[in-house]
């Protein structure tokens, strides 16, 4: 188990490394121009803050990247068993269907708890250095999404389990939800970095709301069973209508348009709420953190 | 501000407000809504800097000198950009490579070489321009083998190095060094001596903050005096040295 575990990692490292290196190679230009260097300077801050991430998190987390398959995995597991005993719910491939909603659920819990310490976790950075800190919580984000894009595989792996295949539609389906629920999270990041600086306590309270939301959301359940006069809740609910998408490309076969419409809404309000608090009190970072 | 001048600080105030009510966390601010708020209003600011006003010419070695708790980190990192002033206004001309606080800008979990990477890169450099300094870099910190091995297990005077070595290869146009020479070994302090000497004589500002007088003395044009927020004196750095010291005395 150690053993595999390792071999992942560093294989994992390894690749991000000789990523990063081929990307050296290809900006190699001997002379640039200023607006071409800005370009490439935050391409390239980008890229070192989500290397440094990816380092911290997997020299320092024992289990590794594995924890990020378990997680859900597991939790798929204990839903699937206790449903399918109860048997309660007539759902056709109830094990994919909950593999679909809790990859991408995980992405966004995760998101909102390690979002306490994109700025806090940074602070000898933020004291020092004058730079745009936003770019912290877009690694942080950025960071997040390589994990659920990884996890992919083993979700197309129960799919091809249950007599499904990857459709066409995923070559363009695939990158607008990935960059819908990027805008998602990090306006989302962002909000709570920020807040966590000024009351240092928020972390339980993010930590609650996100389990609260995790039963509002259909992840577990389906969609179809809840009452017609309750359906606004997936609409008011700030990731039901992301994760619904993301159940229409994995489970159902097709996106609804309308809660794809719904969930570029919620990017939006994300994005502008995040970027808003971020804004206006990014000037006092250093003081406070 | 004219052709010459690095730094200007007109008129430049700065408050911290010390005990802000948010501090207690959310729940307390919650649980105690009237009385937080109130306290809120009472918050009284505390004035680190005061009115200050100084211009530091371009190619100019100013040291700052005060007591601890005097304002001189707050005066670097208000011209780092770091901090904003609360009124009067700061100007400063091309790249600040300012060296904060001790193994400040680094990650204890990355080793040298990567630490070497992150600082010069949110000091503005592109990777690419990181990577042709980096063995420069590395041979200047004279930290050997170790330069692999993670931050966490440096000494305190091994983590200086890096940082004071990053930032002088970085080819600032304004340096700053909060005491970041204060931990290293005789050795090393004498090469970094030397090396703001250099600097000195290629034109790039520095602005030195230090509690070691042979040091200053040594290396600045003028000294700065800050004394409880307040510059007090600014000049001749013999004489400014002096009233520091009978000040001292005399208190
Ligand atoms: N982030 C902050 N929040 C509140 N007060 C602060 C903050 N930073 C500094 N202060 C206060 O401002 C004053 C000046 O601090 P500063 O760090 O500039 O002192 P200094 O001259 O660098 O001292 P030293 O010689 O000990 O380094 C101190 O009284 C300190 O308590
Ligand atoms: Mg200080």
């Amino acid at each position: 188990m150690l053993r595999t575990d390792c071999g992942t990692r560093a294989g994992l490292l390894a690749r991000f490394n000789a990523l990063q290196r081929i990307a050296t190679l290809k900006t190699a230009v001997p002379a640039m121009s200023g607006h071409h260097r800005t370009l490439v300077y935050y391409r390239d801050l980008i890229l070192v803050l989500l290397a440094k991430e990816f380092k911290v998190r997997y020299k320092s987390t024992f289990m590794g990247y594995a924890w990020s398959l378990m997680h859900p995995l597991v939790l798929a597991l204990i839903f699937f068993t206790l449903f399918t005993v109860i048997g309660r719910f007539q759902v056709h491939a109830y094990a994919l269907y909950l593999i679909a909603g809790l990859f991408p659920w995980q992405w966004i819990a995760n998101t909102a708890t390690t979002a306490n310490f994109y700025f806090l976790g940074n602070s000898s950075l933020i004291k020092k250095v004058r730079f745009h800190r936003a770019t912290l919580v877009l690694a942080g984000v950025l960071n997040e999404s390589v994990h659920f894009i990884i996890s992919i595989p083993v979700i197309v792996g129960f799919m091809l389990y249950y007599g499904h295949t990857p459709r066409v539609d995923w070559l363009w389906m695939l990158p607008a939800l990935v960059s819908v629920q990027l805008a998602i999270t990090f306006g989302l990041g962002l909000l709570i970095a920020t807040c966590n600086l000024f009351f240092r306590d928020l972390e339980r309270l993010v930590t609650l709301t996100v389990h609260l939301l995790f039963y509002v959301t259909p992840i577990i359940y389906p969609a179809d069973h809840v009452p017609p006069e309750y359906g606004w809740i997936f609409i008011a609910d700030p990731f039901a209508s992301i994760v619904l998408c993301w159940q229409g490309l994995f489970y159902h076969g097709a996106v609804s348009p309308f809660y794809l419409g719904v969930a570029m809404c919620w990017a939006v309000v994300w994005v502008a709420i995040g970027l808003t608090a971020y804004a206006k009190s990014v000037w006092r970072f250093a003081e406070i953190v | 501000m004219s052709n010459d001048m690095a730094i200007r600080f007109d008129r430049v105030t700065k408050t911290y407000f010390v005990d802000s009510p948010v501090a207690g966390g959310f729940k307390n601010l919650v649980l105690h809504l009237p009385s937080q708020i109130a306290a809120m209003r009472r918050r009284r600011p505390f004035c680190a800097l005061s009115d200050v006003s100084f211009e530091i010419a371009t190619g100019e070695c100013v040291s700052v000198i005060g007591p601890n708790g005097a304002g001189k980190s707050t005066t670097l990192g208000l011209i780092a950009g770091v901090l904003r002033p609360s009124s009067g206004t700061i100007e400063t001309v091309g790249r600040v490579c300012p060296l904060l606080e001790l193994g400040a800008g680094f990650h204890s979990e990355l080793n040298g070489r990567e630490n070497i990477v992150l600082n010069g890169v949110l000091l503005g450099l592109t990777r690419e321009e990181v990577a042709e300094r980096v063995d420069e870099i590395i041979a200047f910190s004279e930290l050997g083998e170790f330069i692999d091995a993670p931050l966490r297990t440096y000494s305190t005077g091994m983590t200086s190095r890096l940082g004071f070595s990053v930032a002088v290869h970085l080819s600032p146009k304004i340096l700053l060094v909060d005491e970041a020479l204060a931990v290293g070994d005789e050795a090393f302090r004498q090469k970094c001596i030397r090396r703001m000497e250099h600097f000195r004589e290629q034109g790039t500002t520095m602005v030195f903050v230090s509690h070691e007088m042979e040091s200053v003395a040594r290396i600045s044009d003028r000294v700065a005096l800050i004394v409880a927020g307040k510059l007090v004196d600014m000049g001749e750095p013999s004489r400014v040295i002096e009233s520091y010291r009978s000040q001292v005395r005399a208190a």
